[in-house]
């Protein structure tokens, strides 16, 4: 692992590959290995979410295409759902991705799907270490695609320094725009397929229902697939700054990400899930039995491979 | 769940047909493998960048076009080449009989027509990932006969 480790670092990809799945199975655990960050005030991890079917994977490829061509490293974590019923899962956010086929481009762009397996929620919180290794391997930027999401699905909260929204055109009426969740926590909302009708509708209503609170994000027009606005949006993107109003709700998600993560995390989770549905024990007991002796684990104990 | 597997199935070359491919991804999901699916038309070296990105054990190359005598041979050398001669690759479509031998001379473990129940890629992949040596790039010359 030491020798992976190595390589790793010193931009092999197949190394970089194998660490990140010892990583994802929880057989290695990421911390020992990271170097400590050079202090900076640019965004290190970027969330971009929304629900399915807006067009995040294309949107991602056009965006970071335009990265790459400036010079930028990108590493996109694509997320797609497990089945709950049998742990498999269909990863198929590649099918959009154009960046990472262009020969021009390809070695700065680096692709990885990962299943959401036993997590709740729309990212698992494993990303945050597979983000953070890419990083300490020399990679500018982490861009996190999450499971289509729904309203009030914030847990991307927890593992990004900046959460971008993609929304669709004809998405709802104004009160849509004006319910509580997801939108509270963008740092910027990107309107995608602006040249359907009603996409110029929704970002008015948007833009004035942000207008209504403080430190309103930009809301913006675009088409990843018409690349209509995708120069301006990958700009913003790069340099965008934070929104201080979504602070406490990121500290919110990280905390119940962590609780999450000590529960699944934990060596009995499996049986006691068993004992649960078998009525052996009652749920409180379960949570006092899972959350009672301090138990750190790196990540879940699947074992790909 | 027995083993949790990472699998690509990849559709190399120009081939339009993704019905085989879908069903064979949507069985491996099913038996709880995760499956990154390329979508049509990549080249070899497309596909090999995603079997190593993506940390796949096992590749699965459709192709119903007619090229697979070269396609598949020419994935397999370029796997070997970047250093993943331990993926174990698998091949599905239209593949006569007189051309699957030289198939196997290159590497490819199985090969799977039409009508082929999905049971049995999956006793295939038990039987394959049990084996330490049916790489793509490895010395045995085991391969799987298939009933279908």
């Amino acid at each position: 692992m030491d020798d992976l480790h190595r390589l790793a670092q010193g931009g092999d990809r197949r190394a970089l590959a194998r660490m990140l799945s010892a990583i994802e199975s929880g057989d290695v655990d990421v911390h020992p290995l990271l170097s400590t960050p050079a202090a900076s005030n640019a965004w290190k991890v970027m969330a971009i979410t929304g629900a399915p079917g807006v067009g995040k994977s294309v949107l991602v490829d056009a965006i970071v295409q335009r990265w790459a061509r400036a010079g930028h490293t990108t590493a996109l974590l694509a997320v797609d759902p497990s089945s709950p019923r049998t742990g498999g899962a269909l990863l198929g956010d590649r099918v959009r991705m154009t960046t990472v086929d262009d020969p021009e481009l390809s070695h700065r762009v680096y692709v990885r799907s990962v299943a959401t397996r036993k997590a709740m929620g729309s990212v698992p919180m494993v990303v945050e270490d597979m983000a953070a290794y890419l990083l300490s391997c020399g990679w500018d930027r982490v861009l996190i695609e999450t499971v289509g999401a729904g309203q009030s699905e914030l847990r991307c909260a927890a593992v990004a320094d900046r959460i971008v929204v993609v929304e669709g055109p004809a998405r709802g009426d104004g009160i849509q725009a004006e319910k509580a969740g997801l939108l509270e926590l963008a740092d910027l909302v990107l309107v995608n397929k602006c040249d359907i009708e009603g996409a110029e509708r929704h970002a008015a209503e948007l833009s004035e229902s942000f207008a209504l609170g403080d430190e309103a994000p930009d809301v913006m027009l675009v088409s990843g697939l018409k690349s209509i606005g995708v120069d301006e949006a990958a700009t913003t993107m790069l340099n965008l700054a934070p929104s201080n109003r979504s602070l406490k709700a990121k500290m919110r998600e990280r905390l119940h990400a962590l609780l999450e993560r000590r529960l699944t995390g934990h060596p009995d989770y499996n049986r006691t899930l068993d004992d649960l549905s078998g009525g052996t024990i009652d749920i409180h007991e379960a949570m006092v039995h899972l959350l009672s002796e301090r138990h750190e684990s790196p990540g879940r104990d699947d074992q790909p491979r | 769940m027995d083993q949790l597997l990472r699998i690509v199935v990849a559709k190399p070359g120009l081939d339009g047909h993704d019905r085989g491919a879908k069903v064979v991804a949507r069985a491996l999901r099913d038996a709880g493998h995760e499956v990154i699916y390329t979508g049509l038309r990549r080249t070899s070296q497309q596909i090999v960048d995603t079997v190593r990105d993506e940390d796949a054990r096992f590749l699965g190359l459709s192709s119903l076009s007619g090229a697979h005598a070269h396609l598949f041979p020419q994935v397999c050398q370029k796997l070997i080449e970047a250093g993943l001669e331990d993926v174990v690759v698998f091949g599905g479509g239209i593949i006569p009989e007189d051309d699957r031998p030289a198939l196997h001379e290159a590497g490819v473990r199985a090969i799977f027509g039409p009508g082929t129940p999905t049971a049995e890629i999956l006793e295939f992949m038990a039987t394959a990932s049990s084996m330490n040596d049916v790489g793509v790039g490895q010395p045995s010359d085991w391969y799987w006969t298939s009933n279908a």
